[in-house]
């Protein structure tokens, strides 16, 4: 036992957790704890902290890091706005099931409930989207409450905590000693598999004449893509990931058969809802992906794999329920398999052939101009980096992301990093950022958009000053093109409040004001060697804005318009199909 | 369809809001809700009466249990609980009124908990129905106030 103030015991019980990197920004309830990690710096702490520009950015920072390594991701602020500007990456962390421990001043104790300066209510306001929160009162009751945080952020489904720290209780004094055990008896995620249920799925499995996996972020977060894959390459059953999946199981394997949802692949949507058993494995059968829930996979029997209890029959009823982690439960319904079925045999090949003809059928597909089309930015970066491993993705929100999730190739886990649930425009420059602290030997390339890069783009100083170089590929279409495209097909072209066009700003200076190097194209011809340069750049230890200047009218297609189902698919050249829709 | 959830949790800040945010977000209200000691130092039941589908339910006690300060969470269901409330009815008595209303309280077990010129406030500990039908009974009389504990249950000693 060491005797040290509560600010001392943050840092120390951060180190103890095995923590290197956290990102944040000082304030005034904080300021104890940052004066406390400066004090650990000073001493050798190998304890490194990224100074945000804006606590949001610090924010998705974390959840960059955290969803490029599977360690859990640390923000820190100060109380009041400190907090609240971390509300919003708490959110996303929550949808996207992103361990996240989120550490906040709080105005001393005799001052709660007052309106002090900067004072806000941070477990209150952010109780909704926390899987749990602390108001921490006194300084011995850190060390338990950063050990229970980072457990329950990283255990069951993961997610979010908020750890809300008084001033006082950073100042006053305790004999530190970090727990070697977390005290919560009420704190059970799924931790055993059920055997029963796995005989009875691979029974399914073996029985189904069209199945199909429709795997998300589960299979990353749950550390299963060996074990997935196994299971595909056993069973011969295909696969289809989805936005947060995406990577789970290898884009450029035989038996993928794309992305499903709003913006997946044809081919993709035709699979899984012509299917007659659908595998759902970490997964929670998102609106994005289902549409219409009543006409989704109208005819598949469901077998459920999900750690989290709640989300099993939340929207779809499963007829095999496995809660369980799932690394185990696939690995013993591989086992079971080759029990029940020794023999093995070649799959479903007249399902696999079906599929195939629809790739055929229903490639993705956009048409050149004159302009730069946004597809082809796509293309030229999943070439320019084809066959590397070692790259890592992240994305902003809107129509880029949906590109970027059916152009770009990921072949291991943890190389595509997006706000799924959230759906937050800006996420991409930051969580890029994380991403490379997390990753310093990765490529980390960030695919935004304008609207989105005027959101967060400044957090490129961050990566300049912390030596965290990145790469920014942003497609300037002068438009907030997710919300136009919605204008356009639904709204009778009245583009209220999207337009972004015109010389403002000059992201070329923008990028050179954050430390970035700037690289403006604007002809197809340039996009090839911009990436080579920006790639050569940011190997040597730069950041890299390259902005492209592309169409504005280009639409994401397919598209399943909002609520309808896998029928009523829009693909490229049938936008009158959309106006049909609408009328019904 | 109306449910009883009985809820154990550790006695902690925050608990109850966490749990009854569950139930706002979905928009659903909560009829009564009590909160109390539990046989276990550090440990409160909360005793809730919602009104949803079956299928919500399901979902909500999902939630609920995800919850690190819920240790337990059952629902009561009406053969196999012991349910009990109490309430307080301020009626109005004049005193040609009153020996009625002692009458009823007398059939129904109620007490007279206060007594003045033209009022009685009555107390009575039974089962919600109860209580409910005592209510209806008063009520021509003139009930001026009310106030309900929400009910409170526990699993029956013997189980059938």
């Amino acid at each position: 036992m060491t005797r040290m103030t509560g600010a001392d015991a943050i840092i120390r019980s951060l180190e103890a957790e095995g923590v290197d990197v956290c990102f944040g920004v000082p304030g005034g309830m904080i300021i104890d704890t940052y004066d406390a990690l400066y004090r650990a710096q000073a001493n050798g702490s190998k304890l490194r902290h990224v100074l945000a520009r804006h606590e949001q950015g610090a924010g998705h920072m974390a959840e960059g890091y955290a969803r490029a390594s599977g360690r859990v991701g640390v923000a820190i602020a100060t109380s009041g706005p400190g907090a609240t500007n971390l509300v919003t990456p708490i959110a996303d962390a929550w949808m996207d099931s992103t361990p996240l421990v989120c550490i906040t001043g709080q105005v001393p104790s005799t001052k709660i409930g007052t309106d002090a300066f900067q004072e806000t209510n941070a477990t209150g306001i952010t109780l909704p989207i926390v899987k749990h929160s602390w108001l921490v009162l006194k300084a011995s009751e850190i060390p338990a409450t950063i050990k229970a945080a980072f457990h329950v952020a990283s255990t069951g489904r993961h997610g979010p905590v908020l750890v809300d720290i008084t001033k006082d209780a950073q100042i006053a004094e305790l004999d530190f000693k970090y727990p070697e055990h977390v005290d919560l008896p009420g704190w059970n995620p799924a931790r055993k598999v059920n055997h029963r249920q796995i005989a009875a799925a691979a029974k399914a499995i073996l029985e189904a004449d069209k199945p199909i996996l429709y795997v998300g972020g589960g299979i990353i977060n749950g550390e299963a893509c060996a074990e997935l894959l196994e299971l595909a390459e056993l069973t011969r059953i295909p696969v289809v990931t989805t936005l947060t999946g995406k990577g789970g199981f290898p884009d450029s394997h035989p038996l993928h058969a794309g992305h499903p949802g709003m913006h997946g692949m044809k081919y993709a949507n035709l699979a899984l809802n012509r299917a007659d058993l659908v595998i759902a494995v970490g997964t929670r059968f998102d609106d994005r992906v289902t549409g219409n829930v009543a006409a989704f996979a109208p005819n598949a029997k469901v077998i459920h794999f999900e750690v989290d209890a709640a989300e099993i029959g939340k929207i779809r009823e499963a007829q095999i329920p496995i809660c369980a982690p799932l690394k185990p439960a696939l690995g013993q319904l591989c086992s079971e398999l080759r029990k029940q079925n020794p023999d093995g045999g070649e799959g479903p090949t007249e399902w696999l052939t079906r599929i195939a003809e629809w790739k055929d059928e229903f490639p993705l597909r956009y048409e050149r101009g004159d302009e730069i089309k946004p597809q082809e930015v796509l293309e030229a970066v999943r070439d320019a980096t084809a066959g590397r491993d070692d790259i890592v993705w992240t994305t902003g929100v809107g129509q880029h992301q949906m590109w970027a999730m059916q152009y770009l190739n990921c072949n291991v886990p943890r190389s595509f990093i997006s706000s799924g649930g959230l759906g937050t425009m800006g996420y991409g420059v930051p969580a890029a950022v994380g991403a490379k602290a997390a990753r310093p030997d990765a490529t980390v390339i960030c695919i935004d958009g304008d609207g989105c890069f005027q959101m967060t783009g400044k957090e490129l100083t961050t990566a300049a000053l912390h030596g965290l170089p990145i790469i920014v590929v942003m497609l300037r279409n002068g438009t907030l093109g997710m919300v136009r495209q919605w204008q356009e097909m639904f709204y009778g072209e009245r583009y209220s409040q999207t337009d972004l066009s015109g010389p403002l700003p000059d992201f070329m200076k923008m990028a050179e004001a954050f430390g970035a190097l700037p690289i403006g194209v604007s002809d197809s011809d340039e996009l090839a060697p911009a990436l080579e340069q920006a790639i050569a750049e940011n190997a040597a230890g730069r950041s890299v804005l390259v902005e492209v200047q592309v169409s504005e009218d280009e639409k994401v297609f397919p598209m399943i318009p909002a609520g309808a189902s896998a029928a009523d698919i829009i693909e490229f050249g049938s936008h009158e199909k959309a106006k049909e829709v609408e009328a019904r | 369809m109306k449910h009883t959830l009985s809820v154990l949790v550790e006695d902690k800040p925050g608990a109850l809001s966490r749990i009854s945010n569950l139930f706002a977000r979905r928009g659903y209200n909560i009829e009564s809700l009590a909160v109390g000691q539990t046989e276990r130092e550090g440990v409160s039941r909360i005793t809730l009466r919602v009104d949803c589908a079956e299928h919500s339910l399901e979902q909500i006690t999902k939630q609920i249990h995800k919850l690190v300060n819920v240790l337990r969470i059952t629902e009561l269901v009406a053969d196999e609980a012991v349910e009990r409330e109490i309430a307080l009815f301020t009626v109005a008595a004049p005193p040609d009124r009153r020996g009625e209303l002692m009458a009823f309280a007398d059939h129904y077990g109620a007490r007279v908990s206060d007594l003045g010129p033209q009022e009685i406030v009555f107390e009575m500990v039974g089962h919600p129905e109860d209580l409910d039908s005592f209510e209806e009974l008063v009520r021509p009389y003139g009930i001026k106030e009310m106030v309900r504990t929400g009910r409170i249950g526990l699993s029956r000693a013997v189980r059938h």
